[in-house]
């Protein structure tokens, strides 16, 4: 501790930030509280305590069946996106190749796009097409979504180690195939859970494309929105909120803990 | 080419888009040679390796390893291996592992492999160390473990690129030594890329100095330092005073050099065939002048001059002497046989600069 600090100055960032936290964390917070509420309406003062909305929640088949078509979609494109991005961050960090600049640039577009427009560009594109709306066209365009979010994690990891690793596996007598699978992907594996963490949950709590592209078949978030138009099914929503807040948080945790932990390796990698 | 010859390049050129990185180099290195490759940054030693390594493709010419050609020959069937300059030790496998990476196809049942390894440790001083992780082991123990995980392939060449430049001046010292003792033990060809002349010149048994993508010469370390080929060669391996000149005679096995600020220079002992009126530098290694504070007179190869700055380096001083008719002032360093050298460093007194027949060489200038 930095002794010379003025008290008055490390306690004004210690107010800020448990404003900051408060302020966070709060609002969040009413979630798992009303969810043991025993009553329809989401106001103080509480009634008491039951666990009659995660009965409800279970006992809810069209709930259940949009959290089942969220966790497919959110595992395919996870898995697929990070696929992709793998495979692009190989070929931006490893390859000298023309254009590269614009092909990074393109596939980054959907970064900074408002899901929106994405969403009513898709729209309007699967329409002239005549493909119907389903659960793979929500698919579709969470990988659209998530692929740039994939590569941008994995490049960092790839430009993080040294390229002459993959050489020395060369070297060694392996072929290129077997020296990504005895070199790379050990080293980069921090950043594949990384990003198949991040993607999933993208995809998981993404509602606008998911709102746009999807036909009977509903996504969680999209289901969640329809039911709050019925108050009777609202604590139910609060409970599936609360367990889903609660999952969420464990993934996230892990996976920033993985992240840190291949940060640590790489720093004493070097020399 | 010869038959002894382990590695043979032949007319190898290696452009990177417009840019020339090996000019139509044509050499070869001999079986169980320590052999290094010196030249500044970018003079295209490490590109030279890399193309022995099989991860450069030449644009032209042929490398020829044990008589075998290598350019339809990926870089993980050649008969070689590498020790990379930041050793690339793989941070997901302990010590044994990485020992163990290229052993997987060699065929040997798990015994072997492990007596191969207790060996590979022994022979690099690192027995016990096998459990340990890459982050585990300092910069000297890494540079240790990628040579075993190199030599454990017994490979006909072992390719180093610059691998003792990331460690402190002491270490890399004992590790020239031991690198130098390894070679000698196993015997196995050794091409070395650096571009520190002293570590060249300590390890190598033969010297390719290197400039700009081609291959200046190639000699001994001794060769290379007492008679250079070249103004370049002489100027990057230690320091020369260089002087203009003109044959004006020739004598029996010496050469009369006539030169403006040395007067008449007698010249033995010279390589190249050298001509009266031909242009040359006439050049003289600083430790190679004698100063004397007392004129030793006309006919003994000996100049006068005035001190200027010296320097003062622990085991020897160097001193910085003005000669007339020369602007930049002649380099002399001594060895500090005496711990008081001081009534040396007295700037302005005159001074009187002596030399051996032997100590002059003359290189050609254009």
């Amino acid at each position: 501790m930095n002794t010379d600090r003025p008290w008055w100055r490390l306690d004004g960032f210690y107010i800020y930030a448990v404003l900051y936290l408060t302020f966070i964390y709060l609002p969040v917070l009413f979630l798992p509280l009303f969810s043991f509420n025993d009553s329809k309406y989401i106001a103080f003062p509480l009634k008491g305590f039951t666990l009659k909305w995660y009965e409800a929640m279970i006992n809810n088949p069209p709930m259940l069946s949009a959290l089942m078509n969220s966790l497919k979609i959110g595992l395919a494109v996870a898995i697929l996106s990070t696929i992709f991005g793998l495979l692009a961050a190989k070929a931006v960090t490893r390859y000298r190749m023309p254009g590269r600049g614009p092909v990074v640039g393109f596939i980054m577009i959907p970064l900074v796009i408002p899901e929106i427009i994405l969403g009513i560009s898709l729209l309007i594109l699967l329409n002239l097409a005549d493909i119907p709306l389903s659960l793979w066209t929500v698919g579709f365009a969470h990988l659209l979504l998530c692929v740039p979010f994939s590569m941008l994690v994995l490049v960092s990891r790839m430009e993080g180690f040294d390229k002459s690793m993959e050489e020395a596996g060369l070297d060694l007598g392996e072929t290129a195939w077997m020296t990504f699978w005895r070199v790379t992907f050990p080293i980069v594996l921090p950043g594949i859970i990384a990003s198949l963490l991040l993607t999933f949950t993208i995809s998981f709590d993404e509602f606008v494309l998911a709102f746009f592209l999807s036909s009977i078949d509903q996504t969680l978030p999209v289901y969640i929105w329809s039911s709050l138009r019925f108050p009777s099914k609202l604590p139910s929503t609060l409970a599936l909120g609360a367990a889903i807040f609660m999952v969420s948080f464990i993934v996230v945790t892990f996976a920033e803990w993985i992240r840190r932990r291949g940060v640590r390796l790489d720093s004493t990698s070097g020399i | 080419m010869n038959h002894d010859a382990i590695i043979s390049f032949q007319g190898v050129s290696k452009h990177f888009g417009s840019v020339k990185a090996i000019e139509n180099a044509s050499f070869d290195i001999q079986r169980g040679e320590f052999f290094s490759l010196l030249g500044p940054s970018g003079c295209g030693k490490t590109t030279l390796l890399r193309m022995v390594a099989g991860f450069e493709i030449p644009n032209a010419g042929e490398i020829v390893i044990d008589g075998q050609p290598m350019s339809a020959i990926p870089p993980n069937h050649r008969p070689v291996n590498m020790v990379f300059q930041n050793y690339a030790i793989f941070p997901h496998l302990d010590v044994r592992n990485n020992i163990a990476f290229g052993m997987r196809k060699a065929g040997l049942t798990r015994a072997e492999l492990d007596k191969r390894i207790d060996e590979a440790l022994e022979l690099i001083k690192l027995p016990g160390y096998g459990k340990r992780g890459a982050d585990e082991l300092s910069g000297g123990q890494r540079q240790r473990v990628a040579l075993a995980r190199a030599l454990i392939k017994q490979p006909k060449v072992l390719l180093l690129d610059e691998p003792l430049g990331a460690l402190d001046k002491k270490l890399r010292e004992q590790m020239q030594i031991e690198l130098r003792q390894l070679q000698q033990q196993i015997g196995i060809t050794f091409l070395f890329v650096t571009h520190d002349q002293e570590e060249a010149l300590t390890l190598s048994d033969r010297i390719a100095v290197m400039s700009e993508g081609e291959v200046m010469e190639i000699a001994s370390p001794g060769q290379l330092y007492e008679s250079p080929g070249s103004r370049f060669v002489a100027d990057f391996i230690g320091s020369m005073n260089f002087f203009e000149g003109e044959i004006t005679s020739l004598a029996d096995s010496a050469v009369i050099v006539q030169t403006p600020v040395l007067g008449d220079v007698e010249v033995t002992g010279s390589d190249t065939a050298m001509a009266p009126g031909q242009k040359v530098w006439v050049a003289i290694r600083p430790e190679k002048m004698q100063p004397v504070f007392s004129d030793p007179g006309a006919g003994n190869n000996s100049v006068a001059g005035t001190m200027g700055p010296s320097a003062y380096l622990g085991d020897r001083s160097h001193f910085y002497v003005h000669l007339p008719q020369r602007e930049e002032p002649v380099l002399v360093a001594l060895q500090n046989l005496e711990r008081s050298m001081s009534h040396l460093h007295k700037p302005n007194q005159p001074v009187w600069l002596q030399w051996t027949d032997d100590a002059v060489v003359a290189l050609p200038r254009d």
